[in-house]
């Protein structure tokens, strides 16, 4: 059954509704990533998850209860802020003492438990400083032996390695997931960086503007968008998205090759590229061009392996393919997915002379 | 910036000029206190040298010829109870207004200044009627009554600007570690509000000090008069003033007061800094 | 509430996590209960000595109420605004209270601007200059007032003897010829003096209120300003005035309020001589109410402040508010 769920939660701020209805369940265990530009609302879902704010409307439910009412601390969630939010006044051991405090543990009983908690994350040598001395990485395992020392039900994390500069990410990173494998606890991790959310997540959801726009498995949303919103946020680059008539057509930019690289066979279709800049990236090159013709001069990207660049080079006219299994289509005005054209005597309309 | 030396030279000249402007009376009142009647009343003297030796002796009249020792002690009992008050009243107003009361709470920090700012002389005749009605009148509970009017406005304004400073997110963790936006308030805002408080505490206390109006209005018997009130009238027999121990008198309170009110000037300015709105970020 | 059990390793045995506190709000949880009572108390109080007392004032001013009969039983309508109207003093009091006040601002404004380009700085001994500059402000009203009028003294005045000093006062000279200048017993003089008082304990409270403002300027205006070319008053006038206006205009507001109701100094140094001459609204009121024991008649004299400090209010409400962006 779902750990954490919500339905249809809407919150507005005066005439603003920064969430419009979200649904969505967790597994047990699972390590969700949610994703979204600023102001998509995935920080106001997670203050409404852990009780900082109410809904307008709709429920939030963890373990199959209903927790809407309840205040923060009688959710049992642990939330990582994206500041850490350590108490200043505090040392690093009565910072993990808090939450025990204010359940009423003894004493004897929270030294064991801050002591063990310290241990899991390896801060013990931390336990008497204040937080105004503790680096960035620090600070945040702290914060996370505050949040394990309960054994929350959930944990949300919002945005918890922007603070840290690049190397220490990438470690942080590491050992978050470490975190989660060991301790098996739901995790909800919130940011906007889709590199970030897409590597981290066991399942990924996107939102935009109050809405869920899609939620699955990494390679769900990269190969299979719901929409144009997710099809150009998720992946760098994002997917190529050229206007046809009614109809968006989308691929990626590491499936569109020159048509000489194909066997003829293939059923491809094809696209005369004005190649307009080449950037060598070492393991690959990236091909700025334009599409002619129908497409109305629409900008287009490739990421080509640098044995298939084949001299290219600005000012060059080539053409181009994709596998016709690899296009994409999304309606014009909603941007939603359209399932493949199933005539395939249309392939001859797509492709461009 | 690299100044230029004509500018440098504007500058120092400002500064010296105002300084000079705003303590003037201060010096003249301290060396005026200690200077012998025959240098003092000699108008051909150099009023800023001492022409004769400094003595103490006006301080001593001071302190063993007048009620000053009992203005004092009144000053300060007021001003003991009428902190113990604003405490009470104003920090946890404060921190309703910063935390738990939305969108306007914040920003009601000018319209409470305002408060502050009414006049004692707009209410001075009806308070004094109240004041008379609960048999205060002439005692120092009456002025125990009515300085949170004053004080309660100032303090609240004050530490709502301490309380808002605090990250949110600090208390939103507490809230999420099991505690009650009670238990946050005395465990974690008030601990961390300390150096507004005590900044509070000051202010209340010299405020009670430095009013007149309730201060002559509501209290005619000496020996319940406070400072502010005692001191223009109680040291002028008939119609000598003994200008050493008025001057006196009036160093001995101003100056420190001075002293203390500047070292907290940074948390006044502080104090009218809006930041800036946060943003309603998704 | 159920929950798996999450082995982690190495907790305490047996250690299933911290208990969930029962469902459903306590008193102490419900933010809305909470904020109301925290509020309450000092709002009651303020409402209490600050809100009745106002009440109480318009009915003391339409009733005969005195010292020695103060219940508010007979009503009297206008009477008392009217006879107040027809003194001599009223129009005196009236005058000065309005010159007094928009000398000082205007002053006020000058010095306020000049000394706050001064804090913005960072110098050596900056804290010994803000605890000089604050003396005014922090001296208790009574207390300096009683100082200026030492200061100021018909005799033994140091302003004088440094004016005799220098040839300006004295026999034969541009001031003269008396030997002093009797700055509290002449109407000019005596405003003057009134005004140069109120200018010296008001600039304190002035300063800081657009120093907040003046520290917010971010530097690289000013850094800009000097790469485009423009000099100390042209940065002043087009960059630092017009960013400060708003603050410049609460502090000024906030000023009006301070000094116009203020009794204290004429009521130590001048008492409103000679005669009626530098006689101010509040310090009328209370000769007429406490002093006089007409306590309608005083409570009505001081009612005469109330428009003038309510639309000062409002407008600076406005403007603070403006400001913060509502």
């Amino acid at each position: 059954m779902a750990a954490l769920e919500v339905r249809g939660l809407v919150k507005q701020f005066g005439d603003f509704t920064a969430l419009k209805g979200i649904s969505l369940a967790t597994m047990q265990g699972e390590f969700l990533t949610i994703v979204g530009p600023s102001g998509c609302g995935k920080t106001t879902l997670m203050r409404l998850i852990a009780g900082l704010e109410k809904p307008t409307s709709g429920d939030v439910l963890l373990d199959g209860n209903v927790i809407t009412p309840l205040p923060p601390r009688a959710r049992n969630i642990a939330m990582v802020f994206q500041s850490y939010a350590l108490y200043p006044h505090m040392s690093v051991s009565e910072n993990i003492a808090f939450p025990l405090k204010a359940r009423g543990v003894n004493r004897p009983e929270r030294e064991q438990l801050i002591r063990w908690a310290a241990g899991v994350l390896g801060i013990e040598r931390l336990l008497r400083r204040r937080p105004a001395r503790l680096s960035g990485g620090e600070k945040q395992k702290v914060a996370l032996a505050r949040a394990i020392v309960r054994k929350p039900s959930l944990f949300i994390f919002d945005e918890p390695l922007s603070s840290l500069d690049a190397q220490v990410r990438a470690v942080a990173r590491a050992e978050l997931r470490q975190l989660h494998g060991r301790t098996g606890v739901t995790t909800i991790y919130v940011t906007h960086d889709q590199v970030e959310a897409v590597g981290l997540g066991d399942r990924v959801a996107v939102m935009q503007a109050g809405t869920l726009q899609q939620i699955g498995v990494p390679q769900q949303l990269y190969y299979e968008p719901a929409n144009t919103f997710v099809a150009s946020f998720i992946g760098t680059p994002p997917m190529n998205l050229l206007p046809r008539g009614d109809v968006i057509l989308g691929f990626r930019p590491e499936h569109i090759v020159p048509r000489a690289t194909l066997p003829t066979s293939a059923d491809v279709a094809t696209f005369d590229i004005r190649v307009t800049r080449t950037e060598f990236l070492g393991a690959e090159w990236i091909v700025y061009g334009t599409v002619n013709g129908t497409f109305g001069d629409a900008k287009v990207l490739c990421r080509l392996q640098h044995d298939a660049i084949g001299g290219l080079k600005a000012g060059d006219t080539r053409q181009f393919a994709v596998a016709r299994s690899l296009l994409r289509f999304f309606d014009k005005d909603t941007g939603l997915r359209l399932p493949a054209p199933s005539n395939s005597t249309k392939s001859g309309a797509v492709a461009q002379r | 910036m690299r100044t230029s030396f004509p500018r440098n030279l504007g500058f120092f000249v400002g500064l010296v000029l105002l300084c000079m402007f705003a303590i003037f009376p201060a010096l003249w009142m301290a060396i005026t206190a200690f200077k012998q009647n025959g240098d003092l009343y000699n108008p051909i003297n150099n009023p800023f040298l001492f022409n004769l030796p400094p003595t103490l002796s006006h301080i001593e009249f001071l302190f063993t010829n007048t009620n000053y020792p009992i203005f004092l002690w009144n000053s300060f009992v007021i001003g003991v109870l009428v902190v113990a008050i604003t405490l009470v009243l104003a920090v946890p107003a404060a921190y309703s207004l910063a935390r738990l009361m939305g969108h306007w709470g914040e920003r009601s920090s000018i319209a409470i200044f305002l408060v502050y700012l009414i006049p004692p002389t707009l209410l001075f005749i009806p308070l004094y009627e109240i004041v008379t009605m609960l048999g205060a009148a002439n005692t120092i509970w009456s002025l125990v009554l009515v300085y949170p009017t004053i004080t309660v406005p100032f303090c609240t304004w004050l530490m709502l600007s301490f309380f808002r400073s605090i990250p949110r997110e600090v208390e939103e963790a507490a809230l999420t570690d099991g505690w009650s936006r009670v238990g946050v308030f005395f465990r974690v805002a008030l601990p961390l509000a300390v150096p507004g408080i005590t900044t509070c505490i000051v202010f209340a206390f010299a405020l009670s000090l430095s009013d007149y109006v309730y201060a002559a209005v509501f209290v005619s018997s000496t020996i319940s008069r406070t400072v502010s009130a005692g001191v223009p009238t109680e040291l002028i027999r008939g119609d000598i003033y003994y200008w050493q121990a008025l001057m006196a008198a009036t160093a001995i309170v101003g100056i420190p007061l001075a002293v203390v009110y500047g070292l907290l000037f940074d948390r006044l300015v502080k104090g009218f800094q809006v930041d800036l709105p946060r943003s309603a970020k998704g | 509430m159920r929950r798996e059990n999450m082995a982690i390793g190495g907790e305490p045995d047996g250690y299933k996590g911290l208990s969930v506190q029962p469902a459903g709000l306590r008193l102490a949880d419900r933010e809305g209960f909470v904020g109301t009572a925290m509020l309450a108390p000092a709002i009651i109080y303020v409402i209490a000595l600050v809100g009745v007392p106002f009440f109480l004032a318009i009915a003391l001013s339409l009733s005969d109420a005195t010292v020695g009969n103060p219940s508010i039983h007979h009503f009297v309508g206008l009477a008392n605004f009217i006879s107040v109207i027809h003194e001599a003093a009223f129009a005196f009091a009236l005058r000065n209270s309005l010159i007094i006040t928009a000398a000082t601002l205007v002053l006020l404004t000058i010095l306020t601007i000049i000394q706050v380009e001064i804090l913005a700085r960072d110098f050596v001994g900056k804290r010994i200059a803000e605890i000089l500059l604050i003396l005014p402000w922090a001296m208790p009203v009574a207390l300096a007032a009683v100082g200026w009028l030492w200061l100021l003294d018909s005799e033994y005045s140091p302003i004088d003897w440094i004016l005799r000093a220098v040839g300006l006062l004295g026999p034969r000279t541009p001031l003269g010829p008396a030997n002093n200048l009797y700055y509290l017993g002449r109407e000019w003089l005596g405003l003057g003096a009134v005004v140069v008082i109120n200018v010296w304990r008001t600039l304190p409270l002035s300063t800081i209120i657009v120093l907040a403002g003046r520290t917010a300027i971010p530097h690289e205006l000013f850094e800009q300003a000097q790469l485009d070319g423009a000099g100390y008053f042209r940065t002043l006038f087009r960059i630092t005035l017009p960013a400060l206006a708003i603050l410049l205009t609460v502090a000024i507001l906030f000023t009006v309020l301070v000094i116009f109701g203020d009794l204290t100094v004429v009521a130590l140094t001048t008492r409103g001589g000679p005669g009626y001459a530098t006689e101010i609204l509040p310090y009328w009121a209370y000769l007429k109410g406490i002093q006089g024991g007409a306590l309608s008649q005083g409570a009505a004299i001081a009612l005469f402040l109330f428009p003038v400090l309510l639309a000062v209010s409002i407008v600076a409400l406005r403007m603070a508010y403006r400001r913060e962006g509502l």
